[in-house]
């Protein structure tokens, strides 16, 4: 789960480290109103889950409370990367001497945390390891015994030669480490890391993205998840214990289990179509989910035909089979669909779907071709 | 012959109570494999089916049954601790099937473990099967046959579907082990492909990576290096868009990195079989059979 700007710096704000005031605004006079309130210049920063949000036009230099109020009425409303923006963060503009690039990831090669620290800053860390990989030091942390002030000394050190500034480094490196540790992070990072002319040091910008899986024991984190900041089937689908992701294509697949989910949907591209989405049912085989899965996909406009793989492993195919007459029974399909399904309770699954005038394949390739076949117009359904 | 466990295996079940681990304790006892022990606190002195003993903890299963593997279906707060007992107690193999447990957990159960010489599977992995000889885990016994083909990879369903794919077509295996789709994970390609290598019995792999990481790269650069075997590879997840979990929480393509097409071009470099669908799985290993 990504969260805001505003949201990770409060968190980091609680760990210590110096961020410049700032608050939320949700209408043009509000933004006025805080500019007016920190009686200095501020940015007004667009609140999305987008990178690139200042190339898009979402974050503005404002020089009096009139130019915050304008630039919140630009900004407010804008679409950056297809997301609607509907909080600004107004914030002190800070005085930048230089900045660098502090971050930290869960590191699948190493199976550690691993810190990325560069002195050039305020750009995609990507691009920098890409184009001048040498100006980024990386460091792994063994999670047992923590960050060691040596070790944030030594990345204090690689970022500045003032042992003052240093030394204040390692202090924010020790603060970010244990705020990605407290809040179950799996990115955290604060770029730019500035220092001001007066040789103040401060977090200027922030992110933090919280592993999913943490959310079950962290339940003040979840608090801070944004619904309106995401695809409205996907907040759905998530209500329903369904992994759902909507994409551009016209044929909608329900699977079960993420790999076959993945196999599926790249097989329909093979034979010349587009996935709507991904859909995994997941392992247990309740016919609830297959009607939620149902209705989810239906309400996209875009889909032109629906296609069932089922692999019956521990999901029995006469629970999906079962799931699939009660749901078109309720909500007649507008839709051909096609159906796949073989394994655990594989001739009572045909049976039932047989019964109920729905034909089925046993064969995912066929099945697939025929689905791509329907949406072409090649094929009736 | 066959990798990892075999008619030799002495298993112990974590959580052999609970809803998931009864069932699929049922099922690894009718395919035939020997489930020594059972752990669920509390219930220490009490048997499983009226067979398999329970104990209260992983250490007082180890001393009783002399198992040397155990299979863990405890919920995701309580896995990084199951693993941990378990590997504390002595067992040589842990098979995690749990889903969702924090990825930061798995940053101190990895070290503790490896300190310790054990070998972890998953978490979030189907475990494995050595046909007609061991199963741990809940891949289905019966879409599997006993032959030459090693199978490893990171999916559950969709190592099904090809491991069916391969049966029906005559195509049996010695082992097939599913590593698991967390970002960080006991075992990975590279352990597997080793021990493939090693195995007598085993004549080519069939191997299936997903979108993320770069253990698939490293494995086509092992197999290029060191393996005699052929191996075919298949990649799923072609049509994800980057920066979004793909069910796994190991499928993500972050930035720029962990394409399928970087992934795909690897195992081209290596000379390996790249499978384009999972159905030329069936020709490509036949080809390499011969």
């Amino acid at each position: 789960m990504n969260l805001h700007e505003y949201q990770a710096k409060e968190i980091l704000r609680r760990f210590g480290v110096a961020i410049p005031p700032g608050e939320v605004a949700t209408t043009p006079a509000q933004a006025e109103a805080l500019a007016v309130k920190f009686g200095t210049a501020v940015m007004v920063k667009a609140q999305v889950h987008a990178g690139g949000r200042g190339k898009a036009g979402g974050v503005k230099f404002c020089k009096t409370p009139a130019d915050a109020k304008e630039k919140a009425t630009a900004i407010l409303g804008m679409k950056i990367k297809g997301l609607t923006v509907e909080k600004v963060l107004v914030t002190v503009a800070a005085d930048i001497g230089s900045e660098a690039y502090v971050g930290i990831i869960v590191d699948r090669a190493s199976k550690k945390p691993v810190f990325m620290v560069s002195a050039a800053g305020g750009i995609d860390i990507e691009e920098v390891a890409a184009k001048t990989p040498e100006k980024i030091k990386y460091h792994p942390v063994d999670v047992r015994y923590g960050l060691q002030t040596y070790e944030a000394m030594q990345l204090g050190f690689f970022l500045y030669s003032d042992v003052k500034l240093a030394r204040a480094a390692a202090k924010v490196m020790q603060q970010l480490y244990a705020a990605f540790i407290a809040t179950g992070c799996s990115l955290a990072e604060i770029n730019p890391l500035v220092v001001t002319p007066q040789g103040e040091i401060l977090a200027v910008d922030g992110k933090m993205v919280v592993d999913d899986n943490e959310l079950d024991r962290r339940p003040d984190i979840e608090a801070l998840r944004d619904e309106s900041s995401e695809e409205q089937s996907e907040v759905d689908a998530r209500k329903h214990s369904l992994t759902f992701i909507k994409l551009e294509g016209n044929v909608g697949c329900v699977v079960n289990g993420a790999g076959l989910a993945m196999a599926t949907m790249d097989l329909v591209k093979y034979y010349g179509g587009e996935p709507a989405n991904f859909l995994d049912i997941g392992g247990s085989s309740n016919p609830e989910k297959v009607v939620n899965a149902l209705r989810i996909i239906t309400e996209d406009p875009n889909v032109k035909a629906i296609l069932f793989n089922i692999f019956g492993g521990i999901t029995r195919t006469d629970d999906v089979a079962n799931g699939i007459v009660t749901a078109t029974k309720a909500n007649p399909l507008k839709v051909p669909l096609v159906i796949r399904l073989t394994g655990t309770n594989e001739e009572l699954a045909m049976k039932i779907l047989t019964e109920n005038g729905f034909s089925a394949s046993s064969d995912m390739d066929e099945a697939v071709r025929h689905v791509v076949a329907i949406v072409k117009g090649e094929k009736a359904a | 012959m066959s990798i990892f466990i075999d008619k030799n295996t002495k298993l112990l079940v974590q959580g052999i109570t609970g809803r998931d681990g009864s069932f699929h304790t049922k099922q690894m006892i009718e395919y035939g494999t020997q489930v020594v022990a059972g752990v669920t606190p509390g219930k220490g002195g009490q048997k499983f089916e009226g067979i398999v003993p329970i104990f209260n903890t992983v250490e007082d299963a180890v001393k009783a049954s002399g198992a040397n593997t155990s299979v863990i279906y405890v919920p995701p707060p309580f896995a990084a601790d199951a693993i941990m007992e378990a590997a504390a107690a002595g067992v040589q193999l842990i098979v995690c099937i749990t889903e969702g447990v924090p990825v930061l957990d798995m940053t101190k159960v990895y070290p503790f473990v490896k300190e310790r010489g054990v070998r972890l599977l998953g978490p979030n992995c189907p475990g494995l099967i050595s046909p007609g000889q061991s199963k741990v885990g809940i891949i289905p016994g019966r879409i599997c046959a006993e032959g030459n083909v090693g199978v490893v990879s990171r999916s559950g369903t969709l190592t099904y579907e090809i491991v069916y794919q391969l049966t029906r077509a005559g195509i049996g295996q010695t082992s097939c082990v599913g590593i698991g789709g967390d970002p960080i994970n006991g075992t990975n390609f590279i352990d597997c492909l080793m021990a493939f290598e090693k195995d007598p019995h085993t004549k080519a792999v069939a191997m299936m990576g997903e979108i993320g990481g770069t253990d698939e790269q490293e494995a086509a650069k092992f197999i290029k290096e060191n393996m005699t075997k052929p191996v075919v590879g298949f990649i799923a997840g072609q049509t994800a868009p980057p920066g979004r979990r793909m069910g796994h929480a190991g499928a993500i393509i972050s930035g720029s990195a962990g394409t399928a097409a970087e992934k795909i071009e690897a195992f081209e470099a290596a000379g390996m079989g790249v499978a384009k669908r999972p159905i030329d799985f069936v020709d490509l290993i036949k080809a390499r059979l011969k």
